[in-house]
């Protein structure tokens, strides 16, 4: 799941970032228009893949950050807390975007 | 023609201090000599207590590894002037208990690397008359790069999770696990399994990539690793579907 | 040698040294600041999923809502961090991709494909990702 997460995420999220946050917002493209773009975000399909995409970047972030805490901050004698931190907060995570994705 | 260089050495030295302490010899150095050789001079001309382990001095034993100038390196295989102007730091490598002065105690990465089986383990032996084990080029090819490790242990000195967490079983003893792995001629991948896959196996890896920079082999103990997780993760879930045989 | 000065020490029981390990290790070496450094970039995947989840459930609740994310995106904190954020991600897939042919060892017809080339095709295959997020969200 964390090579998953980190591949799509690598793949994918540079030019979402760069397209729906740097460049709409400062005006240099236009975005599609509100209602085609809700209509776009309602379809079964995209909310699928973006569920699944989510779910999975938010592992590779729990498992990749647990790593980096135990080694830059050396913290392994707290493992049983962190473990529980990263993976509970990605599990939840990825519950909500669920609801929100795929249920309202 | 000698040229003068500062040595700054870590002298541990258990019976009359508890905590290591630098020492700093100046040495005529020649242009041609290795780190080791002004040890050496050290230690026949100036302070015959210094105590550090080297051998072959020609770079294939692995025994003089040694931290100069914070780098993780053979004794034997690095020119004086390669380091200069000095003062040249020299340390034991990190990630070993140090016993005294440059000497660390590498207990640990022997047991680890017994633990992994570093022979050919094969379910029964074929009998002499039919002669020895063939191999083609490619098949040898498969595992020569892993099987060039002198056990230098210098990786292990790079490597900062093994510092960090000493269970860690480490790149040099990963990679050769995976030298037998790949050899044709063995047949016990299921047997070292266990130790690598398991926490402090190839998972604590989290790929900072120095032991294959540090490596005097050319190993490439980091690629072995990443390559044991894309195999380990892909038999995985090979083991998931529905028609596996387990 | 002489007689053992050292309070500390009985003859014959090993006192070997272990050094403590600074906290801030991984700020001694180039290598193992970048490490971290690429690491942290994780961070960024998992900020970046969250507010994605949150442009879509404002989206889900009407125009109004999302107009408010819109003018939250164009807040000029919020676009510096999102820059900061783009740097970050720019950094994971960089590093991520240059990794793959250390990890991948392709076969093609018995011979072994060159790392050089496993490296062209995960960098192919961002561009074909890149630019179908962008036909996507402009020309859809």
């Amino acid at each position: 799941m964390f090579s998953g997460g980190g591949m799509l995420s690598a793949f994918f999220l540079p030019a979402t970032v760069l397209v729906m946050w740097i460049a709409a917002p400062l005006g240099w493209v236009e975005l599609t228009v509100y209602d085609s773009f809700a209509a776009l975000a309602h379809h079964f399909v995209v909310r699928l893949g973006l569920f699944g995409f989510v779910s999975l970047a938010f592992f590779h972030w729990a498992h990749r950050f647990r790593y980096t805490l135990y080694d830059g901050l050396q913290l392994y004698h707290l493992t049983d807390l962190i473990a529980v931190l990263t993976y509970g907060s990605a599990a939840i995570l990825s519950l909500a975007a669920g609801v929100i994705l795929l249920i309202l | 023609m000698t040229q003068p260089v500062i040595f700054e050495i870590q002298r541990y030295r258990p019976e009359i201090e508890d905590e290591p302490t630098w020492e700093s010899f100046e040495v005529s150095c020649r242009p041609e000599w290795m780190i080791l050789d002004a040890l050496n001079h050290i230690k026949d001309y100036v302070d015959g207590t210094l105590s550090y382990r080297w051998a072959c001095r020609m770079g294939v034993c692995g025994s003089c590894g040694m931290l100069v100038n914070g780098k993780p390196v053979l004794s034997c295989a690095t020119y004086v002037t390669s380091v200069l102007p000095g003062p040249v730091r020299v340390e034991p490598l990190r990630g070993f208990p140090v016993i005294r002065d440059l000497v660390g105690d590498i207990t640990d990465f022997v047991r680890k690397l017994e633990s992994v089986k570093p022979w050919i383990v094969r379910e029964s032996e074929q009998p002499l008359e039919e002669g020895e084990y063939l191999q083609t080029p490619e098949e040898l090819g498969e595992y020569k790069q892993y099987s060039m490790c002198i056990n230098c242990m210098l990786c292990y000195s790079a490597c900062p999770i093994y510092e960090l967490d000493p269970d860690f079983i480490g790149p040099a003893v990963i990679a050769l696990a995976q030298r037998y792995n790949l050899d044709s001629r063995d047949e016990g991948s299921e047997e070292r399994k266990d130790i690598l896959l398991s926490q402090d196996g190839i998972w604590s890896c989290t790929f900072v990539g120095e032991c294959t920079t540090v490596c005097p082999a050319n190993v490439d103990p980091a690629g072995a690793i990443q390559r044991y997780k894309v195999t380990a993760t892909v038999d995985a879930f090979k083991a998931l579907l529905p028609w596996a045989s387990r | 040698m002489g007689e053992p000065v050292n309070p500390g020490y009985t003859e014959h029981h090993a006192k070997w040294h272990r050094r403590r390990i600074p906290i801030f290790w991984w700020l001694g070496n180039a290598a193992y600041t970048k490490f971290i450094v690429r690491e942290l970039t994780s961070l960024a995947v998992g900020y970046a999923a969250l507010v994605l989840v949150f442009q879509v459930w404002s989206l889900e609740r009407g125009p109004e809502s999302y107009a408010h994310f819109v003018s939250w995106l164009q807040l000029r904190p919020v676009v510096t961090l999102h820059v900061v954020v783009l740097g970050a991600l720019v950094y994971h897939s960089v590093t991520w991709l240059n990794l793959a042919p250390r990890a991948l060892v392709l076969r093609l017809a018995g011979r072994r494909l060159p790392g050089a080339v496993v490296l062209l095709l995960h960098y192919g295959a961002w561009l074909v990702a890149s630019a179908a997020v962008l036909w996507l969200l402009l020309a859809a």
